[in-house]
């Protein structure tokens, strides 16, 4: 049955529109979270708020598991499912600057756009930000292109190194999660925050 | 403690949720950086066209037939103004601000806000996507490179927090 545009179930013209639509409902849920505040985000670097480990991870084993049924129950083909290629070099550095980014900004594009809509100033200037470092790397493509093409893997998949079937690999995700809440939940104890 | 925002974990399953419809009708995932670079491309090819047709990076995206602001992450991140706007109304949080930590003036806090958008838009490029498009949507379809961005991106923040702690606590 789905994806349902790819299927061509559903016309492509209307794709953009489901697009949006979709869009709503992240930048919705992103704002209802507290996303849209980069003393909240930040904070997880400080355990004095973990509310981005949280929904971050409920939010990807969510998508997994749903994933993982609906391709069991034949709702959706995954073979049509985009797959993140993987470019190891690239992965790993562009992590790191974003890392940096990170903690610096506050904020990471989705939630800075999230923020940029409730009227945070902060959060426009990091846009603003973002055009130039999007800007800085277009001019520099030349430059990082053998990089940025380096250790290609393809769409490559986690379970697949690890020789162990998605449902295995989804549950070891799920246990490693709430570990990580477990020691959430103790750091926001210890190091607790004022309201703001 | 009581708090103004939504549950984290419910949060994050409606978060998931509307990762999964858009796996389950456009057969992609979220994403945010892609909709700045098509913004970013859309505007260097008016300013300077000749330059966006010879340039291997701009090509990509413009030239006949291409459109870069008819892109499906461009019209989602509209949506994400919208939502992230209707959320904010709601639950009465709309006023302009420059949200800071106590202990350091407005003025630092928007250098830092403009260095970190800097960074996380060329490590966005690089990483081909950022936490949205390439970590969440790319860990929730098992790829080995959203597990990796995923990782790198809050190991090195991690890693970084305590050289910037005095912009936070």
């Amino acid at each position: 049955m789905g994806p349902l545009v790819p299927q061509e179930i559903i016309g492509a013209n209307w794709n953009l529109f489901i697009a949006f639509a979709i869009g709503v409902g992240f930048g919705f849920v992103l704002e209802q979270a507290g996303f849209s505040s980069s003393r909240k985000l930040a904070g997880m670097f400080y355990g004095y708020d973990t509310v981005v480990l949280k929904v971050f991870f409920t939010g990807a084993i969510t998508a997994m598991l749903g994933l993982l049924f609906f391709s069991l129950f034949g709702w959706i083909d995954l073979n049509l499912v985009y797959v993140n290629p993987t470019f190891l070099g690239s992965a790993i550095v562009g992590g790191i600057i974003m890392g940096a980014g990170f903690i610096m900004g506050g904020f990471c594009p989705g939630t800075s756009v999230c923020a940029a809509a409730i009227g945070k100033v902060d959060a426009m200037v990091f846009i603003g930000g973002i055009f130039l470092g999007v800007f800085f790397f277009a001019e520099g493509y030349p430059l990082l292109k053998d990089f940025y093409m380096s250790g290609s893997y393809g769409p490559l998949k986690l379970h697949e190194v690890l020789g162990i079937s998605s449902g295995v690999l989804v549950l070891l995700v799920i246990i490693a999660a709430l570990g990580m809440f477990k020691l959430g939940e103790m750091a926001e104890k210890k190091w607790p925050r004022e309201e703001y | 403690m009581k708090t103004k925002y939504m549950n984290p974990y419910l949060a994050g399953v409606l978060l998931g949720l509307v990762l999964l419809m858009a796996f389950f009708f456009s057969g992609r995932g979220l994403g945010a950086s892609g909709a700045m670079k098509s913004v970013m491309v859309t505007a260097v090819d008016v300013v300077a066209p000749e330059h966006t047709a010879n340039s291997d990076f701009y090509g990509k995206y413009v030239g006949e037939g291409k459109s870069p602001m008819k892109a499906w992450l461009v019209f989602e991140v509209l949506g994400v103004l919208v939502g992230g706007f209707l959320s904010g109304a709601l639950s009465g949080r709309l006023n302009w601000k420059i949200e800071h930590f106590p202990g350091i003036s407005s003025n630092r806090r928007l250098v830092f806000a403009a260095l970190g958008g800097i960074l996380f838009g060329f490590g966005a490029q690089l990483g081909r996507g950022c936490t949205s498009g390439s970590a969440l949507t790319g860990m929730a379809v098992l790829s080995v490179g959203g597990f990796v961005t995923m990782a790198a991106i809050f190991g090195t923040a991690f890693a970084l927090a305590y050289f910037f702690r005095k912009n936070w606590i």
